[in-house]
């Protein structure tokens, strides 16, 4: 074993080992290293007196400060309820209309709503609610079962086309395309129906196109292509379209129609979420 | 054992291969079955081209030291670093940019993920270990690897679990635990191979012609013990069928949570903290050229930090069902561990005392010196967010990611390429590396690149947890999922970018390494003169 040697450049003794040539300085703990180390642990044990912390036979120690993960959670949502106080219920005992026509309620319940949207039906109809092919857009003023305060809480309540539901908002559009209309007749309807909106379309319009407009169409869509929300037949005749955004999609949709599920909401939600729902949906700009 | 039985040996397991893949009860079993074939039919084809018949085997020095297989693990080290930034990389712009290589259903985030963790951790953290260990403990105790061909099983018995978790992990198998995620009979081949590990490191240890153990085959020996009970403890289960992939976990429930973080966290402590340690405490005083700095401290913190990392895994459980006294004891232990911790880092750079000015001259020791402030940083990032205020904030957010990379970019990597760049000119015997240019931008690369990474991570995590816990003046929450998701992208993009230099420095390392083995020398101005030979350190 090497005897004990003075590193030159610190001043330090070494232990007098020595690998493959490495050395080690016998240098003292640094001081402040040790009282911080010292400080943690004195500063753990003063913790594990204050917190839950040992375990015991029956349960764990509760420490002096009586705290709970559990505890905590109920005060905060104690403090939450507590301040929505009796909102909920008074949102419970009143009309989507008249939450609108109040101001306080109206604020809260537009809040609620916009967070219920994001997570439940943001999904299909888009965080800013503008909608995509097949899915509506709730920002503009078209709309397909209603846009006053109880026909929006209706479809919301009870859904589109949902099956589970028998109060569910229910039409659906003959597929032409199968023995009603002949293919040139369905390009001839096409070509009418984008003239309506103005729509470039390869399709001719015709006087043929709106006969058969006015024989097969009329009666729900309305004459001009109108539209009509009792029987949710979206207008034709303006550039807002469900799925028709070009003539060779009119032509696809007079053939064989898609058709939209909404889910019933009332069942999943509750009431007053759903009332939340029509109030902030209302609220987005097309309200009626 | 001569090379004949080593063939015999393969080729009995090439066989057991072929039955297990006949019989297999599921086609994710048979595949893999398969693999192994594959990988064992070559190996034999390879132990018996060398087998020289009528001929007695060369016997090896005994007082030679056994540096084949570090020289195997040097180049696989460089390979697996590259292969692991790489799918880091996509990994990356998979998040950033969803519809980018996404090959269904193999390269699917969810498996791309696990492959690069295992890639970067065990792949190149592994091999850098396992190669490093053999160098380490050989030369500080002046004993040849005990065992004969046994740390040729150990060395390449680990590539082919490396193999098999990344086949598995693109061909859908995994038990579903973070860092754990190869199956039963991968994890059983792991123990085997780990145990051989063991008494390999030991027999050195035990036949060793020095008196005392040095520090750094604490840290090794530690790694390798701990990392094999927790290890098996955590992988404890029961498969579905002797001959089939499935296995479910011995445990459930919370309990199963507490046992996965205890791997978990353990797994970080005790291979990506200790091991390398281990590499630090021989490699960066020999680059330096002068004695540890403190040996008392290197013992105090040595054995604090074994002590009390082992009980810090449940802050990974926070606010969840864990009971409220396990959530404080692991809390309280996290930052006890500051200190201990640290005194790694102030052995790391007070051993530099008398030679900062290799700071200049050297790059190699710029990389150790940037390992060792990047381990005290996150060292310190780390207690703060066991800390339960903080933890409410940053769990389940991109900080954690941050965290994470700062202590594997910043610390394991920097310090692996360091040992990598002090070993390759010495297994080889080459006067110098290839060029100290190209180190130097490697550093550079590497270094912005876990700034970036790390800074991005920072503003991402924060975002995310705040938007998360935004509440409007009515008590509703304000954002959705998807909204926190959009606000990130910019950042995810960064992250990739900062990934990306990491990457680009690996592949520079990659390239001088290759040249460094073909005894090139690349014609390059020095990086800095020494200032004056007064200033250099006695030798």
């Amino acid at each position: 074993m090497a005897l004990k040697e003075i590193d030159e450049i610190s001043g330090t003794e070494t232990t007098g080992h020595e690998w493959d040539g490495i050395k080690e300085l016998n240098t003292p703990l640094p001081r402040w290293w040790l009282y911080t180390f010292y400080a943690t642990i004195v500063w753990a044990v003063g913790y594990c007196i204050a917190y839950p912390a040992v375990p015991l036979v029956g349960e764990a120690t509760r420490g002096v400060l009586g705290w709970s993960s559990r505890a905590d959670l109920d005060k905060t949502l104690d403090a939450a309820q507590a301040a929505q106080a009796g909102m909920i219920e008074r949102i419970a005992a009143t009309d989507v209309s008249d939450i609108i026509a109040d101001a306080e309620m109206e604020r809260f319940a537009r809040s609620a709503g916009a967070s219920l949207f994001k997570v439940n039906c943001s999904q299909c109809h888009g965080s800013g609610a503008a909608g995509s092919i097949g899915y509506p857009n709730l920002n503009d003023d078209e709309w397909l079962w209603g846009g006053a305060p109880e026909a929006i809480y209706t479809t919301i309540s009870h859904g589109v086309r949902f099956a589970d539901d028998e109060n569910a908002r229910f039409s659906e559009m003959p597929a032409f395309g199968a023995g009603l209309l002949e293919r040139e007749q369905i390009f001839e309807v096409a070509g009418y129906v984008a003239s309506l909106s103005g729509m470039e379309s390869v399709y001719p319009v015709t006087e043929e196109g709106a006969q058969l407009f006015a024989d097969n169409c009329a009666s729900c869509h309305g004459t001009g292509g109108t539209g009509m929300q009792d029987v949710g037949a979206p207008p034709l005749n303006n550039a807002i379209a469900l799925y028709a955004e070009n003539a060779d999609a009119i032509v696809a949709q007079v053939t064989a129609p898609r058709h939209g599920v909404m889910p019933a909401w009332q069942a999943k939600l509750g009431d007053v979420a759903v009332k939340e729902l029509a109030v902030y949906v209302h609220g987005l700009g097309g309200g009626q | 054992m001569t090379k004949l039985h080593g063939a015999i040996i393969l080729g009995l397991g090439t066989l057991l291969a072929v039955l297990a893949a006949g019989f297999a009860a599921d086609g994710l079993f048979r595949a893999h079955a398969l693999i192994v074939m594959l990988a064992l039919g070559i190996a034999t084809i390879v132990m018996l081209r060398q087998v020289e018949f009528g001929r007695a085997p060369a016997r090896p020095d005994p007082s030679a030291y056994m540096d084949d297989p570090i020289r195997a693990g040097a180049i696989l080290t460089v390979f697996w670093g590259v292969v692991g930034f790489l799918v880091g990389v996509i990994a990356a712009l998979q998040l950033a940019f969803p519809d980018i290589f996404n090959i269904q259903p193999w390269f699917n985030f969810g498996r791309v993920r696990p492959l690069h963790t295992s890639a970067v951790i065990f792949a190149f953290g592994g091999t850098a270990l396992i190669t490093t260990s053999f160098w380490v403990v050989q030369r500080t105790t002046r004993a040849r690897l005990w065992g004969g061909a046994l740390p040729w099983f150990v060395f390449w018995g680990y590539q082919l679990f490396i193999v098999l978790a990344a086949t598995g992990y693109l061909l859908g198998i995994t038990a579903g635990r973070e860092y754990a995620e190869p199956e039963w009979y991968v994890d059983l081949w792991l123990t085997l191979v780990w145990v051989a590990y063991l008494a390999v490191f030991l027999g050195t240890l035990l036949m060793r012609k020095e008196p005392h153990i040095y520090v750094a085959n604490w840290f090794y020996l530690a790694f390798i013990v701990t990392i094999a009970m927790l290890h098996v403890v955590n992988n404890l289960s029961l498969p579905v069928s002797l001959l089939g992939y499935k296995s479910y976990s011995a445990f459930s429930g919370v309990q199963d949570a507490l046992t996965q973080w205890w791997y978990g966290h353990n797994a970080v402590g005790f291979f990506l903290t200790a091991g390398f340690l281990g590499m630090m405490y021989y490699f960066l005083p020999k680059q330096a050229e002068r004695p540890v700095y403190s040996y008392r401290l290197s013992i105090i913190h040595f054995w604090a930090l074994i002590f009390l990392y082992i009980w810090a895994g449940p802050h990974h459980l926070h606010y969840t069902a864990l009971p409220d006294w396990a959530q404080t004891l692991g809390m309280v232990f996290s930052i006890m561990l500051w200190m201990p911790s640290w005194g790694g880092m102030i052995n790391g750079l007070m051993t530099l005392s008398g030679a900062w000015d290799k700071m200049r001259t050297d790059p190699i020791i710029r990389m150790m010196v940037i390992a060792v402030a990047f381990y005290g940083m996150s060292t310190f990032e780390g207690p703060v967010m066991s800390i339960k205020m903080v933890n409410s904030l940053s769990h389940y957010t991109d900080w954690t990611i941050g965290h994470v990379h700062s202590g594997a970019l910043g610390w394991v990597g920097m310090i692996s390429f360091g040992a990598i760049y002090f070993l390759v000119p010495r297994l080889w015997n080459r006067t110098q590396l290839y060029s100290l240019r190209l180190v130097n931008w490697h550093f550079w690369l590497a270094t912005l690149g876990i700034v970036i990474y790390a800074a991005v991570m920072w503003v991402a995590g924060i975002t995310q947890g705040l938007m998360w816990r935004e509440y409007d003046d009515q008590g509703f929450l304000v954002y959705s999922f998807a909204e926190t998701v959009q606000a990130l992208q910019p950042y995810f993009v960064l992250r990739a970018l900062g990934g990306a230099l990491y990457l680009a420095g690996g592949v520079v390392m990659a390239w001088n390494i290759y040249q460094t083995i073909r005894g090139k020398i690349r014609n390059e101005k020095p990086i800095a003169a020494p200032l004056t030979a007064g200033t250099q350190p006695a030798e």
